[in-house]
């Protein structure tokens, strides 16, 4: 008798964990390796001027969905994936959720499922009860991409609203655990699209280990109708996208022909 | 006396392995027996020779001057086209490996009457010729066509669908097309084996007592045995002699392609299929490499002058049939690949070489090249082949172990567009499409038409209040559909009786097996927007909108939130599965023509847009002449869960009661496969791979940018060659109508930021 209300009362406190969700690509072909099931997760705190989905910043919105409501759809398009696909959960940003991210990933390693988490690293400290946290995900963590806005920390908190502290310290800990990282630069002109800037993000890059692959992502202007449906100014109003020279340029500081790991 | 034959194996079968092919009629024995698997990559493959450069410019310059002056160069008027109606014709002569065209001169249409007069007629007159009176008098007085007798037999009411457009493009006016021969009989054998064998089957067919069924085949085996005799004749006037088989590389190719233009001289089908000939083509190929008397230029030089030569085949159509199949098409599908029942792949180093035809001579959307496609296919055929696609959207993909275990055979090709059919022992009698999404209305309207009013289906009571019941209208909607199953499948009864008599074809089934397998091929237009419609009506409350005659003309749905086809979501799909398969069941109850076996195709190549145009309002959200979605693609704006979803969605529809085909066109941007060209490839390997997996059946795929088509749209000279597969088949995007072009510029793109 005692032990029934027990049960009762532990599944009334049990409140399951939900994830919030800002959209799903069944479809992801350049968010890690292969064809991936992208999980776009709401929330972020960084205000990336060249952000393209101001949609996702918001924190606490968007749709509530368990990890097996995912899991149960994502292993639908399992046949899709070949050797190398899987699940990413990008956002906003996935660690503003580490806990959700977390409970996904190791249901999803339990179902021999590739995992990918896209992160801009902001949320990343040192600090219980994260850190404990983020260790055990990158356990569960088969490739990470990071993206870098800014190697200077300064230009970084004025594109993004936060320096890259964090950003730095949670590279050096994958690096340092040799976790497989693919670092992603947006090339934007007038903010990243100089060529110390390039020269000093390819040294830093050059002493990390594990990096699979070095992508230069050009900013495009695709994200400016949604500004216009939100209400919010474009910061980056009369910025044009890179030239294709530009592009390359960025690609030869970058040395990004050397990272070849992806490709295995 | 067997043993015997083996010993002495004639020269120009020296170097082959024998087998029971020796014995008898057997192409698929000789493939199986001498099959070079290709396991490598492109590598090898070479580049165009200086003719081949030269004459693919020529044609180049001629297809320019044919655009210029409206479509059609010179068209004959009074020479009926037959297997020897006309002299040898060249491009140029001195250049050309591989020889022989239609008529007297590259692109001049020949005269094409039988399948009907007013057709024939119509169409000289919409490119500004005139028809020589004398056949005028010929195939109106002394001599009935296809179309004629179709037109003395319909009942009122198969003339009324048709006209209202319930049924559209019944080939009652032009040829059926749709058959696959098995040309390759040529090459190994040579015609008087074929005439010896058809003279054999002549002399057994029946057992004296002289019954309809007796009759018939005996006239036409003897028609066939006629063409063969004649297919000897066009060839020695080129200076050959198919009589005997082919003794190398040049000639097989040469006999094969003798055959081809046997049937295009005689019949103007909407579909004029190559076949499968990629394996014994490369016997041939090899067996000369390997006695070192031809280079890799040479042979790829042979591929390149044979497809050059089918991408010359033409008919002229009327106004009204471009309206429906834009862009001179004629489905010269061309199917490679494919996996043996024995479990080896059919990946040669021809198939290769026939995709780099699209390297060496530029994109083009003829011959129609479809991958027989099998995830256990050599990975480097299968980067190669996604390559081709990414730089030419011109190649389409099907399931070949589908279609191996449906059919029963691995010895198949592709008939048209989409349908498989067994090379050596089975043909199809096409039968164009039945509107379901106009059948919805009609049950909502008690069978009046939507958009004149009249009265064209059965006089059933109309859904008469505000909202539409469920319940209700499913009754009225399986009542119509009854009706749509009879007077469709009668009209194609009709048609097929007819076509045989007046304008059979000798010269392709004389390529077969006397005794066949025949499918009766009918097809569904509208999938998606009759699905949906259902949909709307059973989950979102459609209320009517009602004209002053009362007949319904426009919906309103309370609640647009209701489950749509192409997302993967089972609400929606398994309405599809229902429609597809309940509709086949009712066409299925009927008669069907000389025991034919039923099958069905959910495909609309561009006939999407006259469909649409032709279709009122329909309860899905769809105004009234928007166009369809192409085949089994889910409807414009529908999909919500990206690429995959849909995909999936179309990959439930059960392929058993759709063996005619289930297609589904791919529209992609390059950056949304990859960021550079080894991911995409690789997403494309993987994406159609997974989409067999899960038995989708069919998958066009267009790589490029919308963009790309607007200012194609804008700028058509300078993008003559860019090419763009629609339901079924390649076009070049600039022969599309203005509509045809916005259509397919609308289509879901699938792209990423």
């Amino acid at each position: 008798m005692g032990n029934h209300t027990a049960t009762i009362e532990r599944v009334q406190t049990k409140k399951p964990l939900v994830g919030f969700v800002h959209s799903i690509e069944t479809f992801g072909s350049v968010d890690g390796p292969g064809i991936r099931y992208v999980v776009f997760l709401q929330g972020c705190r960084m205000r990336c001027e060249f952000c393209h989905n101001p949609d996702t910043w918001n924190i606490g919105v968007g749709d509530e969905m368990t990890v097996d409501e995912i899991l149960n759809d994502a292993i639908r398009y399992k046949a899709f994936w070949g050797k190398k696909g899987g699940i990413t959960v990008s956002g906003g940003e996935a660690l503003v959720q580490i806990d959700f991210v977390l409970a996904l990933f190791k249901k999803a390693k339990t179902m021999g499922i590739n995992t990918c988490l896209d992160t801009c690293g902001q949320p990343f400290t040192y600090k219980e009860p994260f850190f404990s946290k983020f260790a055990e995900l990158m356990k569960v963590t088969d490739v990470s991409l990071v993206d870098i806005k800014h190697i200077d920390s300064e230009q970084h908190r004025r594109l993004t609203g936060f320096n890259n502290e964090t950003v730095l310290a949670m590279i050096q800990y994958m690096s340092e655990h040799n976790y497989h990282m693919w670092i992603r630069h947006v090339l934007v002109p007038e903010r990243t699209d100089y060529d110390d800037y390039l020269r000093d993000l390819g040294h830093y890059i050059h002493t990390l280990n594990a990096i699979d692959k070095v992508e230069v992502l050009p900013y495009h202007t695709m994200g400016v109708k949604k500004y216009t449906e939100l209400g919010i100014d474009y910061p980056l109003e009369g910025i044009e996208p890179p030239s294709a020279d530009r592009v390359k340029n960025a690609e030869r500081l970058l040395d990004t022909v050397a990272y070849r790991g992806y490709a295995s | 006396m067997k043993q015997l034959e083996k010993e002495t194996m004639p020269a120009c079968w020296e170097g082959f392995q024998p087998g029971d092919w020796m014995d008898g009629i057997n192409v698929r024995d000789f493939i199986s027996h001498n099959l070079n698997q290709y396991d490598g990559n492109e590598s090898f493959l070479a580049g165009p020779t200086a003719a081949t450069t030269t004459l693919n410019d020529q044609l180049l310059a001629l297809k320019k001057k044919e655009r210029e002056v409206g479509g059609v160069l010179e068209a004959d008027n009074n020479v009926v086209s037959s297997i020897t109606s006309h002299g040898p014709g060249y491009l140029n002569k001195d250049l050309e490996t591989i020889v022989g065209l239609q008529t007297d001169k590259p692109l001049k249409r020949a005269f094409m009457p039988e399948g009907g007069i007013r057709m024939a007629e119509d169409a000289l007159k919409a490119y500004g010729f005139e028809t020589d009176p004398e056949m005028h008098k010929i195939f109106t007085h002394y001599r009935k066509t296809h179309n004629q007798g179709v037109f003395d037999a319909y009942t009122p009411d198969m003339r009324a669908a048709r006209h209202y457009k319930i049924v559209t493009g019944l080939p009652d006016a032009y040829g059926r097309g749709r058959l696959v021969s098995d040309f390759p009989r040529i090459a190994i054998y040579g015609i008087d084996r074929l005439m010896a064998a058809k003279l054999d089957d002549w002399n057994n067919i029946g057992d004296g007592e002289m019954t309809d069924s007796v009759i018939q085949l005996r006239e036409e085996v003897n028609d066939q045995w006629k063409a063969l005799k004649q297919m000897k004749q066009m060839a020695a006037s080129y200076g050959f002699d198919i009589g005997r088989p082919a003794e190398n590389a040049q000639e097989a190719i040469q006999w094969i392609y003798f055959g081809y233009l046997a049937a295009v001289k005689t019949q103007n089908g909407a579909a004029m299929s190559v076949g499968r000939i990629d394996t014994v083509i490369d016997a041939y190929i090899q067996r000369d490499l390997n006695r070192g008397l031809i280079t890799e230029e040479q042979a790829q030089e042979y591929i390149d002058h044979l497809v050059m030569k089918l991408r010359m085949v033409r008919f002229i159509r009327t106004t009204e049939y471009n309206s429906l199949f834009s862009g001179d098409p004629i489905w010269a599908t061309l199917s490679l690949a494919g996996i043996g029942t024995d479990g080896r792949h059919h990946v040669t180093k021809t198939a290769f070489r026939f995709l780099k035809t699209l390297d060496n001579m530029g994109a083009a959307p003829e011959p129609n090249i479809t991958l027989l496609w099998d995830d256990k296919l050599p990975e480097g055929f299968k980067r190669y082949a996604t390559e081709v696609s990414i730089k030419s959207s011109t190649i389409q993909y099907e399931n070949d172990e589908l279609m191996r275990n449906e059919w029963g055979t691995d010895y198949y090709g592709i008939a048209c567009c989409v349908s498989a059919q067994p090379i050596a022992d089975g043909m199809q009698y096409f039968g164009a499409r039945a509107n379901l999404a106009k059948t919805v209305l009609y049950a909502i309207n008690g069978g009046k038409d939507e958009l004149a009013g009249a009265q064209v289906g059965p006089n059933y009571e109309p859904i008469t209040s505000e909202y539409i019941d469920y319940d209700e209208f499913m009754q009225k909607f399986d009542k119509m559909m009854d009706w749509l199953a009879d007077v469709y499948v009668n009209a194609l009864n009709t048609i097929h009786y007819m076509h045989d008599k007046y304008y059979y074809e000798a010269a392709q089934l004389a390529l077969k097996d006397t005794v066949l397998d025949r499918t009766f091929a009918t097809g569904i237009s509208g999938l998606s927007h009759a699905v949906d419609s259902i949909s709307a009506i059973k989950y979102g409350h459609v209320r009517i909108i009602r004209n002053e005659d009362g007949l319904a003309v426009d919906y309103a749905v309370d609640n647009n939130d209701f489950p749509r086809y192409g997302n993967n979501d089972d609400r929606a799909d398994d309405i599809a599965k229902w429609l597809v398969k309940t509709f086949f069941t009712k066409m299925n109850k009927h008669h069907l023509y000389r025991g034919a076996k039923l099958s069905t195709s959910v495909l609309t190549i561009t006939s999407n847009v006259v469909y649409g145009k032709n279709t009122g309002t329909t309860p899905n959200g769809r105004k009234a002449g928007e166009p369809f979605s192409p085949g089994a693609n889910p409807a414009y704006g529908a999909e919500h869960n990206g690429a995959l979803a849909s995909l999936l969605s179309t990959a439930k529809i059960p392929y058993h009661y759709a063996r005619d085909g289930i297609s589904n066109t791919f529209g992609v941007t390059p950056n949304t496969l990859g960021h550079d060209d080894e991911a995409r490839k690789d997403t494309l390997v993987n994406m159609v791979d997974g989409y067999m997996e899960n038995n989708g059946m069919h998958l066009n795929i267009n790589v490029f940018n919308k963009s790309t088509l607007i200012d194609a749209q804008k700028h058509p000279e300078e993008y003559p060659t860019l090419t763009v597969r629609v339901s079924g088949y390649c076009v070049y995007f600039a022969d599309l109508t203005k509509e045809q072009q916005d259509d397919v510029i609308a289509r879901t793109f699938f792209e990423t930021m």
